[in-house]
């Protein structure tokens, strides 16, 4: 494989969105171009394979989005969720630029989802792939052969060697066997290092074996450690990370999405020890979701307990692990291993606290509680109708914040605020550049569409002059 | 519909699945299973009977294996399916022919021929078979009229009764309630006739990889309206020799000969079309097991095609009057063995289809959040 390597114009590092959205654009524009994929073909494409769909600008109602959601609209929301940690100039181009996304997808065999019952239930902001990140992958791998991309799996990169501010080579390893690619442009899309949690633990302590990773196994962070150590600038903090509550059962990486719960509003939310901690009826849920994880990072061991009753059961959609359920309390608490006396106790001091209203959960209701501490300000009803039932909770870590610097031609800047000339990055590894903090939903497949065609094209111009 | 280890898996897979719901948009039983928060064993029969098998959900899975939740619905159903036609058969002595039905199948064929030889040569004589006959009612110089049309009757008639007590029995078992929706009824036929679930949202089925193509539904086309074109074809011939008083052979151009031979030609297309797809297709997300059953019913149309196209062409030989025999036999098994082989597919998922249809018009669904 090294001989093949020699002498391809642009190197691709990673097999998920970002990393095909470049190497196709790359090779359009006439680079030969490598892409090397840690993983094995049956589970190619990182995260990417567990993403269902992207956030896109558009002006007026599409074939798949509803309505307008224009620059302002798009870039007040993300002003909110990263509360101002963000880079106003490389956000709002990725912004704009999205607006391209759709038509520049579909002409590379991406299939969006058609709405099921009309146009009642399309999504004004975002654009469902047709059968999910695994299926769009799929077409762009596709596209990819058809173009004469080389895709060579299970290579794993363990270096990049940085000189002044050119990449002369990177450094993989394929069956147990290192070598050397020498390429003209690298374009590193190689995702966060979220599975890695060695890392976690540097930032997290003993917690980060109680994290879940929800996605790939394969984000292990080599990449951008190598990049970092050899002067590339960073953005974001390490600590920063999306992560969900998700089903305590779920399985240690990629579980995807079936292991997600969207219960929490309808229940109260208990600790190790029995406790509530937090208001689970602050705010609509899909606001909300991203903030659980988080929380139940920071309870006694990584673990929360919901629990509700059956008022609350067809409420939300199913879970893919089965419910706790018994006929009281204590039952209940015994199953969890909780202790029963003080959920008990907590359940009794909500009941009483529950101010009666009109619930609704489509709205901010008027069920709230009263002189409760934490409170739960909407959809709050007594938990007293058996049977009761519980999901056990822990954090899953969607993917890290911590990234590379670039500019808006994602190029990667070195510490000294120089740009490197070969080096470009796109998707997760950069997210930090624009998500300081928080997230929302569907950009992190916005933004490495965006970054993987511009970080493709400037790969290809490199290469070629 | 009785508890399995396929009805366990079916029932775990789409607990996964309606977690998920990335598939919704590929064909009708996502949608369906979304209705849905648990499933009984007769929701799980109607939806193995609502998945056309276009593989679509195989390859988009982010579960297949070898992820640890090894996600294979195009087989689980399939393998479901062929346990629903078990199910549901009649007289329930007579499923037990579901049990290795491609071999079932082959030999009903190959006795159908055999028992037609042998009794032309026996109740006609041997010479009859191997002599040119031509002109107007030659072909009942090999078989007698009455032998010929009774027999017919006979299993025809027996083999619809024993369709129609299946599709009385899935309907049953998967709900009941009236038929008579017209409006489900109406979009149930397009979907019949046009097949629309094996189009995917478009792009048509996976056969061989991810790639999608219309092949296996264009192949299902041709065989779907060969048969029709040979059934009207029997239908007219039939008018014309007991109605008109007109016996067979026809010209060339006669509208029998016409009807027969273009949908005979359909049938050859799209037997040896789907034969060839499942030959080279990928067997991960097929089910192995139900493959002779697939495999036979083909041969036997693509047999009962070929013999008639045969038949026309060499029926003033002396070749005619076995052709003709074997033509019969073949016949005569495929409409005997209707009610025990594949062919019951079509059955159930129609009947799978007008229920969809219905349900389709009271639909209601929750929200999740987005990421
Ligand atoms: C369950 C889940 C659901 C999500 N849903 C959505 C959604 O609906 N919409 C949305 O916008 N975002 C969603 N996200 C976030 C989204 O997945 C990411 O933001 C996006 O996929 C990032 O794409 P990427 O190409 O940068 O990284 P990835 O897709 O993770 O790709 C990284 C690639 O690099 C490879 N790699 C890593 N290290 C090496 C190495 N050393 N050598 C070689 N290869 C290497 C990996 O194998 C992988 O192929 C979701 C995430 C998860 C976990
Ligand atoms: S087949 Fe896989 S991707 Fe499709 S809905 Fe089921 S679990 Fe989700
Ligand atoms: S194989 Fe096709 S028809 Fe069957 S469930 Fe999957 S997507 Fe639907």
């Amino acid at each position: 494989m090294v001989e093949s390597a020699q002498n391809c114009d642009v190197v691709v590092i990673g097999g998920g969105n970002a990393a095909l959205c470049a190497a196709i654009t790359a090779r359009e524009a006439g680079a030969s171009v490598l892409v090397v994929e840690h993983a094995p073909k049956a589970m190619r494409g990182g995260n990417s394979r567990h993403t269902r769909n992207l956030r896109l600008m558009h002006e007026a109602p599409t074939k798949v989005l509803s309505d307008a959601y224009t620059e302002n609209d798009y870039w007040d929301d993300l002003l909110r969720v990263t509360k101002g940690e963000t880079d106003e100039y490389l956000a709002k181009m990725t912004i704009r630029r999205s607006a391209e996304l759709s038509a520049w997808m579909e002409s590379h065999g991406v299939r969006f989802q058609p709405s099921l019952t009309g146009t009642l239930d399309l999504s004004r902001t975002n654009a469902f792939f047709l059968g999910g990140g695994k299926a769009l992958l799929n077409s762009y791998y596709n596209t990819a052969d058809k173009l004469g991309i080389k895709v060579h799996y299970e290579v794993e990169v363990l270096d990049v060697r940085r000189e002044g501010n050119v990449i002369r080579d990177i450094t993989i390893v394929q069956n147990g066997e290192k070598a050397i690619i020498v390429a003209k442009s690298v374009v590193v899309a190689s995702g966060g290092f979220q599975a890695n949690i060695e890392w976690l633990r540097e930032i997290w302590g003993g917690a980060a074996d109680n994290f879940i990773i929800r996605g790939t196994p394969y984000a292990q962070g080599k990449v951008l450690k190598a990049l970092l150590n050899q002067g590339i600038a960073q953005v974001g903090d390490p600590s920063q990370f999306h992560a969900v509550a998700i089903d305590a059962r779920a399985p240690k990486f990629d579980g995807g999405i079936v292991t997600r719960l969207d219960c929490v509003p309808f229940s109260i939310v208990v600790n190790r020890d029995g406790k509530r901690f937090y208001d689970e009826g602050q705010d609509m849920w899909p606001k909300r979701y991203a903030i659980w994880g988080r929380l139940v990072a920071q309870c006694p061991e990584q673990v929360a307990y919901c629990v509700f009753d059956r008022k609350c059961i067809n409420l939300f959609m199913p879970s893919v692990f089965p419910v706790f359920k018994a006929d009281s309390l204590g039952e209940l608490a015994a199953q969890l291993t909780l202790d029963p006396g003080r959920l008990a106790a907590t359940v009794a001091e909500y009941n009483r606290a529950v101010v009666p209203g009109e619930f609704n959960h489509r709205i901010l209701d008027n069920c709230t509680t009263q002189g409760l501490n934490p409170p739960k300000s909407h959809w709050a009803q007594p938990i007293d109708s058996p049977p009761f039932y519980a999901y056990p909770l822990r954090p899953g870590i969607t993917f890290t914040y911590l990234g590379i610097k670039v500019d808006e031609h994602a190029r990667a800047m070195t510490t000294e605020g120089h740009t490197m000339a070969n080096l470009f990055a796109a998707g997760e590894i950069m997210s930090g550049n624009v998500l300081g903090q928080g997230y929302l939903a569907g950009f992190g497949m916005t933004l490495g569409s965006v970054f993987g065609r511009i970080a493709g094209a400037g790969a290809a111009k490199y290469a070629i002059n | 519909m009785q508890s399995t280890n396929t009805t366990a898996e079916a029932r775990r897979l789409l607990e996964i699945c309606n977690a998920c719901r990335y598939c919704e948009g590929y064909c009708a039983v996502f949608p369906a299973m979304e209705l849905r928060r648990a499933f009984s064993n007769e929701d799980l029969s109607y939806l193995a009977n609502l998945c056309h098998n276009c593989r679509g959900c195989y390859y988009a899975c982010q579960y297949a294996p070898p992820h640890e939740f090894a996600i294979n619905l195009p087989k689980t159903l399939a393998e479901l399916r062929g346990e629903t036609y078990v199910e549901y058969a009649w007289p329930r002595p007579f499923a037990v022919l579901f049990q290795s039905n491609g071999t079932v199948i082959s030999i009903a064929t190959a006795v159908g021929i055999a028992v037609t030889l042998l009794l032309t040569a026996w109740l006609k004589s041997p010479q009859a078979l191997i002599q040119p006959h031509t002109g107007p009612g030659s072909f009942y110089e090999i078989i007698s009229e009455k032998a010929m049309i009774g027999v017919a009757l006979a299993t025809t008639g027996f083999s619809l009764l024993a369709l129609a007590i299946g599709a009385v029995r899935f309907w049953r078992d998967t709900g009941g309630g009236s038929v008579m929706n017209l409006r489900a009824l109406q979009t149930a036929i397009r979907d019949v006739l046009t097949l629309k679930n094996l189009g995917g949202a478009g792009e048509g089925c996976n056969n061989r990889d991810e790639k999608f193509s219309q092949v296996r539904r264009r192949y299902h086309h041709a065989l779907f309206y060969g048969f029709t074109l040979c059934m009207a074809s029997t239908t007219v011939a039939a008018i014309y020799d007991h109605i008109l008083g007109w016996p067979a052979p026809y010209s060339f151009f006669s509208m029998p000969v016409l009807l027969g031979s273009t949908g005979g030609l359909g049938m050859m297309i799209g037997t040896a079309g789907l034969y060839w797809l499942k030959i080279v297709g990928d067997p991960e997300p097929s089910a192995r097991k139900l493959l002779g059953a697939d495999y036979a019913l083909l041969m036997q149309m693509f047999l009962a095609a070929a013999t008639g196209e045969l038949l026309l062409a060499f029926r003033d030989t002396s070749a005619m009057g076995i052709l003709l025999a074997v033509h019969l036999g073949i016949i005569f098994s495929f409409f005997a063995f209707m009610p025990y082989s594949k062919f019951v597919h079509g059955i159930y998922r129609s009947a799978a289809l007008l229920r969809n249809a219905q349900e389709r018009l009271t639909v209601k669904n929750l929200a999740g959040s987005l990421e």
